[in-house]
This record gives C-alpha cells, sequence and structure tokens, in this order.
C-alpha cells in the first residue's frame, strides 16, 4: 500500500505539530481541539484495552488445565472482573466514538469543531478521573472488585472488596458518557456545513448520532442504580435489600435497563465504521443507504426494550419473559437489515482487500455468528438451558470483540494514515489479521461448544471432561494474542518510520479525506459546500 | 485550534435540554423503585406516608415554585437590561433554595430523632413496607436536595457573571440555561410532594 507522497501530504505535522508555547503535555491535556481530544482517547483507551487483553489472557491461562493453575481463586475473582470493567468501561464504550467520533465526526460534516468544545475537554477529564479511579479501587480498600463487571447484589453490597470506588468510578465514566453523547447529537444538529443534508450524511455520523441518543437516555439510569449500590454499602438504604423489603431482582432490571441499551452503544459506532468502509473499497455506492441509518435509529429504539432476556433465569413472570422474548427477536430485524445491505454493497464492486478491508468483512463475518447466538439466548426455552455457562461468554465475544473489536481495528487502519501522516506496512497488517481471525475462531468457538456442553461462566475450576476444549480456547487466546502484538507492533512502527501517507490513499469520497494528512491545525478555512452524497466515486460510472 | 464560532444560543439551550432528560432519567430509576414497591406494599406505604410532615413539604414547594417565578422574572429583567433587578432576582433564588435546605435539615432531623434513619436499629422493627418507603424517601429527597446544592453553587455563580457583566442583555444563555435546570430541580419536587406526601 505504499503509495508516493502527493503534494497534498502535509510535512508541517498539522495538528500534531506543537505551537512550542508552554510544556507540549499542557498544549494536550488542556487542548479544546476535537482533532486533539480524539488522539488523547486513543492513547488512553488503547493502553487500558491492551491491559484488558493482558487479563484475559492469563484468566484463559489459568483454565488451561483444572484446579490452580497460576492464581488463586480469589485472584481470579478479581482478574474477571477487571477484565469486564476495563474492556466495558474504559475500552468498548468510549472506544470508537470517542476517538474516532471525535476525531472524524465533526470534519465529516464539514464543521470546525463539535458544538462544545470545553465540555468536550471535561468529557475526556471525567474519563480519565474515572478511569483512574477504577485503578485505584484495584490497590486500595478491601482488595479488587470481585463481583464481575455487572456488580449485581446481594453480593456487591456484601462483598468486603473495594466495590464502592469502583462504581464510584462507573459513575464518573458514565458522566464523560453522556456529555459526549450531548455534544455530538447536538454538534450533528447544529454544526453541518451548506448543503450537508441528513440523506448527505456519511452513514459513520448517524451511527454516532443513533449511539449519542442511547447514551443520553440510557446512562443516567447506570448512574442511580450505581449510586443506589453506593448507598447501600454506606448508610444501607435497604433499596434492593431482601431483609429491608428490597427486591434484589429489581437491581437486576435497573442494570440492564441501562446496559442491554449500552451493548448497542458498543455496537452501533463499529456498525458506523464498517458502513464507511465498505462502499469504499469496492468502489460502489453503499446499497440502502436509508435502510443502513435508519435500522441503526430502530436499533436504539428497540433496543432499549430487552433488557429482560438477561434474566430469564431470574425470577420473572412467564408473560414477561415471553414479551422480552419477543421484543427480543425484533431487535434482530434492524441488525439483518444492515447486514444484508452490507454484503449487497460488495456484490459486483470492484473490491480491493486492503488491511481496513479485512477487519470489515472479519467483523461481519463474526458479528453475524454472535448474533445467530443471540437469538438461540434470546429464546426463553434455550437460554434456560446456556444461562450462565460459557455460551453466553462466547457470544458476547463475538458480537463485542468479533463486532466492535474488529470494528475499532478496521477504523484505526483506515484511518491511520489521516490521524497520523504516515502509512503501515500492509502486508504485516493482513498477517497480523490472519491470526487474529484465525486465533478468535479456535478461541470463542471452542468456548461455544463448552458451553453447550454445560461449563458454567466465572467458574475458577472445572471438571475434567472440559479440560480438551479449554486447552484449545487458550492455545487460540495465543495466537490472537499474537496477531493483536503484530499488529499494533506494525501500527506504531508506521507511526515512527512510515512513509508518508498521501491526502486521500483510499480514494475515498468523504471530507476528511479532502484535508491533508495529518489534518490541518484548522479544520476548514473557509465554508465548504457539499454538492452530493458521501459515497460517489467519480471513476464509477453510474450504472 | 480553530477559530472561536459566533456563539450558537440554540444550540446551547438544546444541550441543556439534553441534559435535563439525562437528569430526569436519574431521578426516573427511583420513581421505578417507587411505583413497584408501592404495588408490592400499598399499606405500607399509606402508614409510612402518613408519618411525613405535610406542613414541611407543603412550605418546601411553595419556596421551590417562588424561586422558580424568581428565575423566570430574572431571565425577561436581563433581556430588558435591568441589571440591578436581575442581580437581585437571582439573589432571591439563591436564598429561597437556602430556606429549602435548611427546611429540609428540620424535617430529616426530626425523622431522625424519632429514630428513623437508614440502617437505624429501631427502623429494622418496622414492617418491610416501611422500611422501603423510608429507604426511597432519604435516597429520592436526599439526591433531590443535592440538586438544590449544585442549583445554589449555580446561581451565585450567575450573579457573579451578572455582576460584572459577562452575562448581558446580548448574551444571557448562561442565565436562562441555569434557570432551565432551575425548573427541574422544582418540577421534581412537584412529583416528589405529592408521591410522597399526600396521595398515601
Amino acid at each position: 500500500m505504499s503509495q508516493p507522497a502527493s503534494a497534498s501530504t502535509d510535512s508541517s505535522r498539522g495538528y500534531l505539530a506543537s505551537s512550542g508555547k508552554g510544556p507540549a503535555l499542557f498544549e494536550w491535556i488542556f487542548s479544546t481541539d476535537h482533532k486533539r481530544i480524539g488522539l488523547l482517547y486513543l492513547w488512553c483507551i488503547t493502553t487500558f484495552f491492551l491491559m484488558g487483553v493482558v487479563l484475559g489472557l492469563l484468566i484463559r491461562l489459568e483454565l488451561i488445565a483444572p484446579g490452580p493453575t497460576i492464581m488463586n481463586a480469589q485472584t481470579y475473582n478479581a482478574v474477571f472482573t477487571l477484565h469486564g470493567v476495563i474492556m466495558i468501561f474504559l475500552f468498548i464504550v468510549p472506544g470508537i466514538p470517542a476517538i474516532f467520533g471525535n476525531l472524524f465526526m465533526p470534519i465529516q460534516i464539514g464543521a470546525n469543531d463539535v458544538a462544545f468544545p470545553r465540555l468536550n475537554l471535561l468529557s475526556w477529564w471525567c474519563y480519565i478521573i474515572g478511569a483512574l479511579t477504577a485503578v485505584t479501587a484495584l490497590f486500595s480498600g478491601g482488595g479488587p472488585p470481585d463481583t464481575g463487571w455487572t456488580f449485581y447484589v446481594p453480593f456487591s453490597t456484601m462483598t468486603q472488596s473495594n466495590v464502592s470506588m469502583a462504581t464510584v468510578a462507573v459513575f464518573i465514566l458514565g458522566f464523560s458518557s453522556i456529555l459526549t453523547g450531548i455534544n455530538f447529537v447536538v454538534t450533528v444538529h447544529r454544526l453541518r456545513t451548506k448543503g450537508m443534508t441528513w440523506r448527505r450524511l456519511p452513514l459513520f455520523v448517524w451511527a454516532l448520532y443513533a449511539t449519542a441518543w442511547i447514551q443520553v437516555l440510557a446512562t443516567p439510569i447506570l448512574g442511580i442504580t450505581v449510586l443506589l449500590v453506593f448507598l447501600e454499602r454506606f448508610v444501607g438504604v435497604g433499596l434492593f435489600d431482601a431483609a429491608k423489603g428490597g427486591d434484589p431482582v429489581m437491581y437486576q432490571h435497573l442494570f440492564w435497563i441501562y446496559s442491554h441499551p449500552a451493548v448497542y452503544i458498543m455496537i452501533l459506532p463499529g456498525m458506523g465504521v464498517i458502513s464507511e468502509v465498505l462502499p469504499v473499497f469496492a468502489r460502489k455506492r453503499v446499497f440502502g443507504y436509508w435502510a443502513i441509518a435508519m435500522s441503526g435509529l430502530a436499533i436504539a429504539g428497540a433496543g432499549s426494550l430487552v433488557w429482560g432476556h438477561h434474566m430469564f433465569a431470574s425470577g420473572m413472570s412467564d408473560m414477561a419473559v415471553l414479551v422480552f422474548s419477543f421484543l427480543t427477536f425484533i431487535v434482530a430485524i434492524p441488525s439483518a437489515i444492515k447486514v444484508f445491505n452490507w454484503v449487497a454493497t460488495l456484490y459486483k464492486g470492484s473490491i480491493t482487500l486492503a488491511p481496513p478491508m479485512l477487519f470489515s468483512l472479519a467483523f461481519i463475518i463474526l458479528f453475524s455468528i454472535g448474533g445467530l447466538q443471540g437469538l438461540l439466548l434470546g429464546a426463553a426455552a434455550t437460554d434456560i438451558h446456556v444461562h450462565d455457562t460459557y455460551f453466553v461468554v462466547s457470544h458476547f465475544h463475538f458480537v463485542m470483540f468479533g463486532g466492535t473489536g474488529f470494528g475499532f481495528f478496521a477504523a484505526l487502519h483506515y484511518w491511520f494514515p489521516k490521524m497520523f501522516g504516515r502509512m503501515y506496512n500492509a502486508t504485516a497488517a493482513t498477517t497480523a489479521w490472519v491470526f487474529m481471525v484465525s486465533g478468535f475462531l479456535v478461541l470463542y468457538l471452542s468456548m461455544a461448544v463448552v458451553g453447550l456442553q454445560g461449563m458454567p461462566r466465572r467458574y475458577y475450576d472445572y471438571l475434567p471432561e472440559f479440560t480438551n476444549l479449554n486447552v484449545s480456547a487458550t492455545v487460540g487466546s495465543w495466537i490472537l494474542g499474537a496477531g493483536l502484538a503484530l499488529m499494533f507492533a506494525n501500527l506504531l512502527v508506521g507511526l515512527f518510520r512510515g512513509g508518508p501517507a498521501p491526502a486521500n490513499p483510499w480514494k475515498a469520497a468523504t471530507l476528511e479525506w479532502t484535508l491533508s494528512s495529518p489534518l490541518p491545525a484548522e479544520n476548514f478555512e473557509e465554508e465548504v459546500e457539499v454538492t452530493e452524497g458521501p459515497y460517489e466515486f467519480h471513476e464509477v460510472k453510474p450504472s | 485550534m480553530s477559530t472561536p464560532e459566533p456563539k450558537d444560543a440554540f444550540g446551547a439551550k438544546f444541550g441543556m435540554w439534553l441534559f435535563l432528560f439525562t437528569e430526569l432519567i436519574l431521578f426516573s430509576g427511583l420513581f421505578i423503585l417507587y411505583a413497584v414497591y408501592l404495588a408490592k406494599y400499598p399499606k405500607e406505604f399509606a402508614s409510612a406516608g402518613q408519618q411525613l410532615s405535610v406542613p414541611f413539604g407543603a412550605v418546601n414547594t411553595l419556596v421551590l415554585l417562588t424561586s422558580s417565578l424568581f428565575v423566570a422574572m430574572a431571565t425577561t429583567s436581563i433581556q430588558r437590561g435591568q441589571k440591578k433587578l436581575t442581580e437581585w432576582l437571582l439573589a432571591g433564588t439563591a436564598f429561597s433554595a437556602v430556606i429549602f435546605m435548611v427546611n429540609k435539615y428540620f424535617e430529616w432531623s426530626a425523622k431522625f430523632h424519632h429514630g428513623i434513619y437508614p440502617d437505624a436499629p429501631g427502623l429494622k422493627e418496622l414492617p418491610q413496607g416501611e422500611q422501603i418507603f423510608y429507604g426511597l424517601y432519604f435516597a429520592t429527597t436526599g439526591l433531590h436536595g443535592l440538586h438544590v446544592l449544585i442549583g445554589l453553587a449555580l446561581f451565585l455563580y450567575v450573579w457573579g457573571t451578572v455582576r460584572s457583566e459577562k452575562v448581558h442583555a446580548e448574551d444571557y444563555g448562561l442565565l436562562e440555561n441555569s434557570g432551565l435546570y432551575w425548573h427541574l430541580v422544582d418540577l421534581i419536587w412537584i412529583f416528589i410532594f405529592p408521591l410522597y406526601y399526600l396521595v398515601l
């Protein structure tokens, strides 16, 4: 993928260049420039992602054989809780919107910044303070939290480990998420440039817009829920305590009223990235623009009504189970609409298998497998059989890692030249992709099978008959880990030694590619006027 | 860095409204719990609800409604360029917030005095439904009180910006949006008051 640098490549390093006034660090951590804030998020979030990966590898290593292997049971509980908390709240939820949304959404709509730049900086500070609080929770109080990322009562209100501080961290991170959501909704409404009508909005922006609405409407419920856990631990207010007349199941309801929509906060931006990458590398206008844009909103709406499917085994009325199960099947429809439209976009396209495209294709396949697993879980009868087994863990990783994770990698490879003005080695990226996809399948398909056989999740120990599949899962985790290491090493080499990137290496048609690489400090010197949609590739004759 | 855009007052208000939605939803978690537990323990809720002091609640309702009026008037007076009047009205709003909190302090103290506070030994003797009622009462009015305190700090700040003429007749978005926040705090109380003090 080595192309000659064009005249438009910015040798002055654009927005990355220091102004030379004051400490260089301050120019970043107090910058209200959406591009710099995006890069701040990139470094922080990637760091936490790597921490989460290491914890995940440790979990797999512990489970390579029955009985104690490398850690004791209490440590194991803490490790899987941390893996969950870090991956969910510090990586997947903020990941794509905070990094790529901040960097590119304003540019894609022709704006010079988000609607509230200072609020945007505050979001980042909330993220950092929340993340540091979460890390502090590990080393203070009664030891690292051991409840799992779901903080289920009554255990979370009784355990001696430092759950209180972890809930405070989640509360602050929620603030960060809400503020970003508000900012993005207002930005999309108010700052579209001349000619950037709703029907010309890039699908990535549509996806972020739908996501932002869920962030605004669902996150406060998580806020009040963790606040009540906190109050329970400190003053014993008793709202979830059966001894005081409270109902622990109500905790689960409140938790999932947020946390189910939250999985759409996690997946929608990934879908947005895919909708951006596929047409560019198929050299074809996206198929079903409105269907993709609207199905995102449909997912956001319908996804808010299905939380009960996490609780089929928790004690709900049969009627509630039936309704939640039915609604769960409804959500599958807009998701499937997206998948069919992506595949139709590829049909008769002129496909280039560059790294962003490969990650996007992996997304479609892995996400589809995960989505179909989700239907097994959404059907109440099969759910009773596989509830709380490794099948659920497999499903969640297929949609979240295979979906959002690979969407994140696709975005990273797609926008890397625009962010840093340099190219990475495409062969190394492709090799990493091969390792990651094959390791991924070995790891999570093993989990799916061992789950169907009945191995419960979160257990420290297991019966000897599950050994073979656990070994293969652990081996898969090594292959996946090697792929990840290669991918990040390759990107780092590209960052420091890569050849200069042209302004538009992929011949994409959205606005960010009309600017220099790396992006200039000032997005648009003068107001741009948009006259056509985001997927009009001019070398392609209209059919 | 990008050039400063012209101020988008509509955008700022739009953002504020979105934030108000998040506040409503934050409280809605507690209202959901209220609904569920009321359905489960109607009798106990009724008998515990009788114990709350209607005069205390009514006075606070009046205080908050009046303060909302002050803010609304302040928003109008700043647009007319009446700086002094705006300052007085904002001071009146902040003062109302103080009265509300003092009143709340006496109300809570009386409850504590009767051995009713979260995790109190005496409370555990009561029927479960009443324990839950008081748990909800303290959580909800506590969270609301926290919002009143935030509002108090906010209005002291807005008062300062009016004095220093950072907020003036041409640019009063901060005052108006703070007023929106205050109306929300008021509105939530308008639901808390009947649900906890009157209907039971």
